[in-house]
This record gives structure tokens, sequence and C-alpha cells, in this order.
């Protein structure tokens, strides 16, 4: 196989990184690629579709136990599902103490100094919603992704995250080698929303890599803790799936510098394309009962 | 020998606006442009020294400053001997606030006062990922079991604590309800806060004022303490060297009762009591004053300014002192005045024949670039340039109005560059500053003495105070040591070569 590639999926939370993620990677595995998956959600459950449980044993949980990070062997936090794929979770405090993103940081490193990135093909890391510090963008520093996929809809907040992310990448863009893959466009059925990814891929400075459509298949096979491809590997769904694999693998190199815009610009995109009519300022702030009143 | 000796003060403040010049003229124009609002000469009659003060440092200069906690943790709790005040973070600002800042202190370390000890939680990656409060809480316990004596805890933040929100005011609620109300005060003194140790003070004494008076409202004095018609507090002296101990003589000769010492051999029975103090007396104004307010405004205590450095200014003080009370006191004051005349004349009589006339530049914290002043002027001394490292405006004010004289050089929060320069241009007697300075100015072939510590020695404060005072400048500027800074082969041909230049 050719030198380790590493990718990563960014997004605003509830978007469905995950599912996307994990079915995206189960039929990279099916096309014979080694995977690695390294979950950095303080929740754990970047994994769980593969594992077909929420891993319990998370490298900072483990570490935490053992006293620290040193007293950890690869073995202990590395678990291996569906199509081999391994998989680890990076863990993290429980909400509203202590750090999560230092947890980040101390996990990714951990993984680097234990050889976890030998004999494999793909690595592949699922972040929380945005890059809300820089234990979040460890991920994207130097020497890690060299490609991120950031998964998005037509929603405005979700358009939002995704020029916020693309401005974290440009960031680290300058001094190391992170590029942005394009966006995936996961399916919510809003509004000209395959008409307003393409317009924003183009002009984050990208292409859109494939708009997935919204099937209920997904959440089958999410009840049931499995991917699309394990689940029902000959729908519709799982060969939607397997093209946006095949793009992404065909995608190597083929990063870009992103090019984010302002939050006018956005607006704009969203006025040009008839979602919202031209802001008039006497409308913001009043509730719809006031407008109808006015 | 000092160049102003033989200066007019319409050429001392021409030379010194020539100096602040020079120095700036090697900064880039935005940071001289900065740096040149603290630097200036001090104009006679002006109500403050004419130089901005408690603002950023400038980054790549060599600032003399300490941070919030080094202000909580160091000055303002530290020295509080019968509380274990606990460095909540990683070991680092633990390890080097050890030992404290030589408050001197009675009691048996490690069984009933614990102010040279450490205590740290000692954070691990797993308490920044985790949060440290479960760690704290058991940091509490170990230390009920292993150290019973003591009486209360404080929490001295660490930059990562404000970072991560370690809740550790729910800690401190939790774990002094388990102990039956025990004096348990979180205090957010992280490090990053503010532009110097100042916000730190302020930050402790507003911790002080929440989590001591406020806790011990509506309940009755501390156990035997009975209030009285003399009861004084006095705030803001850190006991450095015994400092405290020879101004409270003072106060108690003249027949005041003191009740607390804020916090140099402090107790938390003496904050505790200090609510019903008659007067409080304030010495280090920068550090204590927000207290000093407080307390005036919520429980109707005045305070007052003094300053115990050198005969002059100790009479006046005791003057002032004496003046929120009956006549009792008042003819206390002099008394003590004159029980300690002879002492002092003594002092002077030996030590101002070999000091005359010498020149000193200040760089120090909190009251001493303006307080030590009057005890340098007592045995013939001049001030000629001070500054300092976290005052305010207030301070400047005070030191304008008070203290320094006309054409006096004032840098505020001096960079490592600006002092020496200055220094090696002014060519001053004496410099007073800290341990990081000191060397530099030894090796320039300069006397020095560290006027934070006393370079060890100590107690300045009061009559006793100033004979050791005195004796330390005498020891460092007439040390036969330097006469043999020069080097031999610039001998008698040096004046005429300066001449020349």
């Amino acid at each position: 196989m050719s030198a380790l590639r590493q990718i990563a999926f960014y997004g605003k939370g509830g978007i469905g990184k995950s599912t996307t993620s994990q079915n995206t990677l189960a039929a990279l595995a099916e096309m014979g690629h080694r995977i690695l998956i390294v979950g950095c959600d303080p929740k754990a459950d970047s994994t769980r579709l593969i594992l077909h449980a929420k891993a319990q044993d998370t490298i900072l949980s483990l570490a935490a136990a053992a006293g620290s990070v040193e007293d950890l062997e690869i073995e202990d936090v590395m678990k291996v599902g569906f199509q081999d794929i391994r998989c680890v979770e990076s863990g993290g405090p429980e909400p509203g103490v202590g750090c999560a993103g230092r947890g980040v940081i101390t996990s990714i490193n951990f993984l680097e100094e234990n050889g976890a990135y030998e004999d494999i093909d793909y690595v592949s890391y699922d972040v929380l919603g945005d890059v809300v510090c820089g234990g979040f963008a460890m991920p994207i520093r130097e020497n890690k992704a060299q490609e991120i996929y950031i998964v998005m809809s037509g929603e405005m907040m979700a358009m939002y995250a995704a020029n916020n992310i693309s401005k974290g990448i440009l960031k680290y863009a300058m001094s190391g080698g992170v590029r942005l893959g394009g966006l995936i466009c996961n399916e919510r059925q809003t509004d000209k929303e395959l008409e307003l990814a393409e317009n924003l891929a183009k002009k984050l400075g990208t292409q859109l890599i494939y708009f997935v459509p919204r099937d209920n298949i997904v959440q089958h096979a999410e009840l049931r803790r499995m991917t699309v491809l394990e689940y029902a590997p000959e729908s519709a769904q799982a060969a939607h799936y397997r093209n946006l694999a095949t793009r992404i693998h065909n995608n190597a190199g083929k990063g870009v510098i992103p090019t984010p815009i302002t939050m006018d610009e956005l607006e704009d995109m969203l006025m040009e394309h008839g979602i919202m009519k031209a802001v008039d300022e006497s409308m913001v702030g009043k509730t719809a009962a006031q407008l109808e009143l006015a | 020998m000092s160049m102003s000796e033989t200066e007019s003060v319409a050429e001392i403040k021409e030379r010194n606006k020539e100096l602040i010049a020079e120095v700036l003229q090697v900064y880039p124009e935005k940071t001289a442009k900065r740096r040149a609002k603290h630097l200036n000469v001090h104009e006679a009659g002006k109500s403050d020294c004419g130089v901005k003060s408690n603002l950023k440092s400038i980054p790549g200069v060599m600032t003399i400053r300490g941070c919030a906690y080094a202000g909580s943790k160091g000055v303002v709790w530290g020295p509080i001997k019968d509380m274990i005040h606990i460095s909540h973070g990683p070991v680092g600002c633990g390890q080097y606030s050890w030992a404290a800042r030589r408050n001197y202190y009675i009691g048996t370390t490690g069984i009933d006062t614990f102010v040279t000890m450490q205590f740290t939680s000692d954070f691990q990656e797993k308490d920044i990922v985790f949060g440290g409060d479960k760690k704290l809480s058991k940091i509490i316990d170990e230390i009920q079991e292993l150290f019973p004596l003591n009486n209360g805890i404080s929490i001295q933040s660490e930059c990562p604590i404000g970072l991560i929100g370690d809740d550790i005011e729910a800690v401190s609620k939790n774990k002094s309800k388990e102990y039956e109300g025990k004096t348990i005060v979180p205090v957010r003194c992280e490090g990053f806060r503010g532009v110097s140790q100042s916000l730190g003070h302020h930050i402790a004494n507003d911790a002080i004022r929440d989590w001591v008076f406020d806790k011990a409202e509506g309940k009755d004095a501390p156990a035997g303490f009975v209030p009285g018609p003399y009861d004084v507090a006095i705030i803001g002296d850190y006991n450095i060297g015994g400092d405290a101990w020879s101004s409270r003589i003072l106060l108690e000769e003249m027949g005041l009762r003191v009740i607390a010492q804020w916090s140099g051999d402090g107790t938390l029975a003496e904050l505790e009591a200090t609510p019903k103090a008659k007067l409080n007396v304030l010495h280090c104004y920068r550090s204590m004053n927000y207290i000093s307010r407080h307390m005036e405004e919520k429980y109707g205590i005045p305070w007052c300014e003094y300053n115990f450095f050198g005969p002059s200014k100790i009479a006046e003080s005791l003057r002032r002192i004496a003046s929120y009370f009956d006549d009792k006191i008042k003819e206390g004051a002099e008394r003590v005045i004159a029980k300690y005349q002879a002492l002092m004349d003594a002092v002077i009589a030996k030590y101002r024949p070999r000091l005359e006339g010498k020149t000193v530049m200040l760089f120090v914290g909190g009251l001493r670039p303006r307080h030590v002043i009057g005890a340098y002027e007592d045995l013939g001394m001049e001030v000629v340039g001070t500054g300092y490292e976290f005052g305010h405006n207030d301070d400047y004010q005070r030191t304008a109005q008070h203290y320094v004289k006309d054409g006096t050089l004032i840098y505020d929060d001096v960079t490592g560059y600006e002092f020496e320069k200055f220094v090696e241009r002014i060519q001053p007697d004496l410099v007073g500053s800290g341990i990081k300075e000191k060397y530099v100015f030894q090796k320039m072939g300069v006397p020095f003495r560290q006027m934070h510590s006393w370079d060890y020695s100590g107690p300045y404060h009061g009559y006793d105070g100033f004979a050791i005072f005195a004796r330390d400048m005498d020891m460092a500027i007439n040390a036969p040591v330097w006469k043999m800074a020069k080097a031999p082969w610039k001998g008698a041909a040096q004046p005429k070569l300066l001449a020349a230049e």
C-alpha cells in the first residue's frame, strides 16, 4: 500500500459526522484498506457502529485509573470491529469539568508514540462539533490529518460551522500541510440544499465531494448499532457510501487551502438563492407575531 | 560618587530628561511610545509623578513584576500562620513560592503553624483533563488528618484552574459543611489575571471579605475576645524580618491594644476579630487598602495610613494615629517618641557622618518606593530615583505629595534595560531593589541592598528597625570591597579620559 493517509471529519454537532464517517470508513475497509478510527469526542461514540457498542475503555479513562497515560499499552485501548477496523476512543471528562481539549492532545500523542499508526492505510479522526479550542484543532495540526472533510447540510448553522472550521484549517494550512478535502452534504431536505452546498463549496475554494441523500435505512441500521454497509450491504444507501469512499480515496493530495467567507457573505449567499429575503433592518429582532401586526 | 552633588536642580532635571530620551531610543517606535508614558522627572508641586501605571508590561522587555497568584498566596494569605494554604495546580508555582517572604512567625511549624511549609495539589495531566476538584477534596481530608490543629484552609488558584473551570467554591462549601463549619477559602487568583501581583492583592482582600467576614456575620466575636476602647489592627505589615513586631511594641507602649496583625504572624482569629477594632492602621496601602475601605464602609472603622521607617516619619505617624484617640493615647505617643529619642540620636550620630550626601535609587513594590525615603533622609541621604513594580496612580500621588524631591527620576514598571542604563549614568551610591537586580548592579560596582527581603536582615520598621537599617546601609555603601572594584590600570588617568569624552 501507499503511504499512510490521515483524514479527519469535522462539522456542526448533530450533523451526522460519526454516522457518515463510520459508513464511509466501512466502505473503504470493504475496498481492502486497513483502517484506524480515532474518536476525539468526550462522548466516545465515534466507533459505536463499527464495534456494535459504545467503547467503554477510552484512553483517558484508563489513563486516569492507571495513574497516567505512560502506564497504558496500546492493546488496552484498541478494539477491532467490523471489517477489522481498529478503533480507539480518546474519551474525556463528563460535561462541565476539566479540559476535554487537553485530553485530545494527550490521546493523540499517546497513539503516535505507541505505534498505533503502524500497518495502517488510513487514520480517521472524528472530532466533535466546532473547533472550540486548541485541543480540538490537534488533528489538523502539522503531521496529523492531511485532508479535512466537513460534514454539513443546507441549514444555516451547519454552513456557518463549515465556514468556521475552514478558518481553523486556514490557520494551520499556513504552517503545516493540512488541506480542506471537501464538503460532504448530509441531506436534511432543506430548500435548494444541493445548490447551496455546491455554492458554499465554491466559495470556500473546494468541492462538494458528495451529496448523501436522506434515507431512513441509516436510522434502522443505527438502532442496531451497525453501519448500513453491514446492516444492508445491498441497499442503495450502502452504494452511496461506497461512492463517497471511492471519491475520498481518489481525492488523495487534491486538498486545498480554504478561502473562508465573512458572516455577511454567508448571508448574501442565502439571499442569492432566495432562502432569505434581503435583510430588512426593521425586521431584526422581531418575533413572528410582531411582524404580523406590523 | 554621585553626579548630582555638583549639579543644580535644573541641571538634574535636564540630565534626567535626556537620559529618558536616550533610553527610549533603543526601543521600536511603538514600544518607545508606550514606555515613554511610564518614565518621567518629578516636578515639585504636581499632584502625581506624571507617569502612567498599572498597565500591561510590554512583551520582550524584562519586567520585575509578579502575578496575581504571587499577590494572593505570596503576599496576603501566605503569612496567616495557623491556616494551610494550598497551591492548587501544577507543582511549579508552589515550589517557587515555598518558604515564604521571610514572614517571621511564632509557633511550632507543622503542628499549629504552617507558613514555611508548602502544600500543593501537584496537578498531573489527568487532573487537567478530568478536573482537579476530586483531588482537592482528598487533599483537604488529608490535611485534616495530618494537621488537625490547622484553623483553616485557603485554596490559591494557579493558572490552569481558571482555564479548566475547577469548581473550587463548591468543594470549599462542601468540605466546610463536612468539617463543622471550618473556614475554607477559595481564592480565584489565577496568575494570568490582571497585569501584575496587584490584582492578586485585591482578589485576596475580597476573599477575606466574602469568606471570612461574611461567614462570621451574626456570630459573636471569637471566643475569649472582649473588645476594648483602644483596639487597633495593624493592616499591611507582613512581618518581614520581624517588622510587625517592632511596630507593634510602639503602638502598645503608647497605650493601644493591637488585636490583629494583617498578615505577618497573623491568625484567622485575628482576621475575624478585626471588624471590632476602633481603628485600622494601614502600612502597605497598595495591598490592603481594599479591605480597609470595606471595613470603613461596612463596620464604620476609620483607617489611617502610617509610616514606620525612620524616626521623622515614625514620630509623625505616632502622632497621627494618636489623634484618633483621647489624651491618654496622645500623651502615650509623646512618651514613646521621647523614650526613643536618645537611641535615635545615637544611631544618627554614628551613621550620618558616614552616609551624608550619599544618593540612592530604588525600585521596589507596595509602599517602599516612597515609605523608605524618610529613613534615608534621616541619615542625610538622598533618593534620586524611584519607581513602583505594580503601583497605581494613587501611589504616585502619595509619592509626589509627601515624599520625592523636585527632579527625582521616576520609572514605573522599569525594564531591566532601563534600570541598568539609569544606574550606569546616574551612578548612585546605593541601589535598593530585589534579588534579580542585586548582582547586575554589584557587578557594575554599585553597592546594593535588597529592599524586599531586607537582604536577610531586618526588621527595618520602628525605632529598633531604624538602627538595623542604618547599620545595613552603611555596611553596603562603605564596604572596603568597592575600593577594589576599579581596575588598577584605570587609575589616575580616568578623570582626564572622562573629561575628554
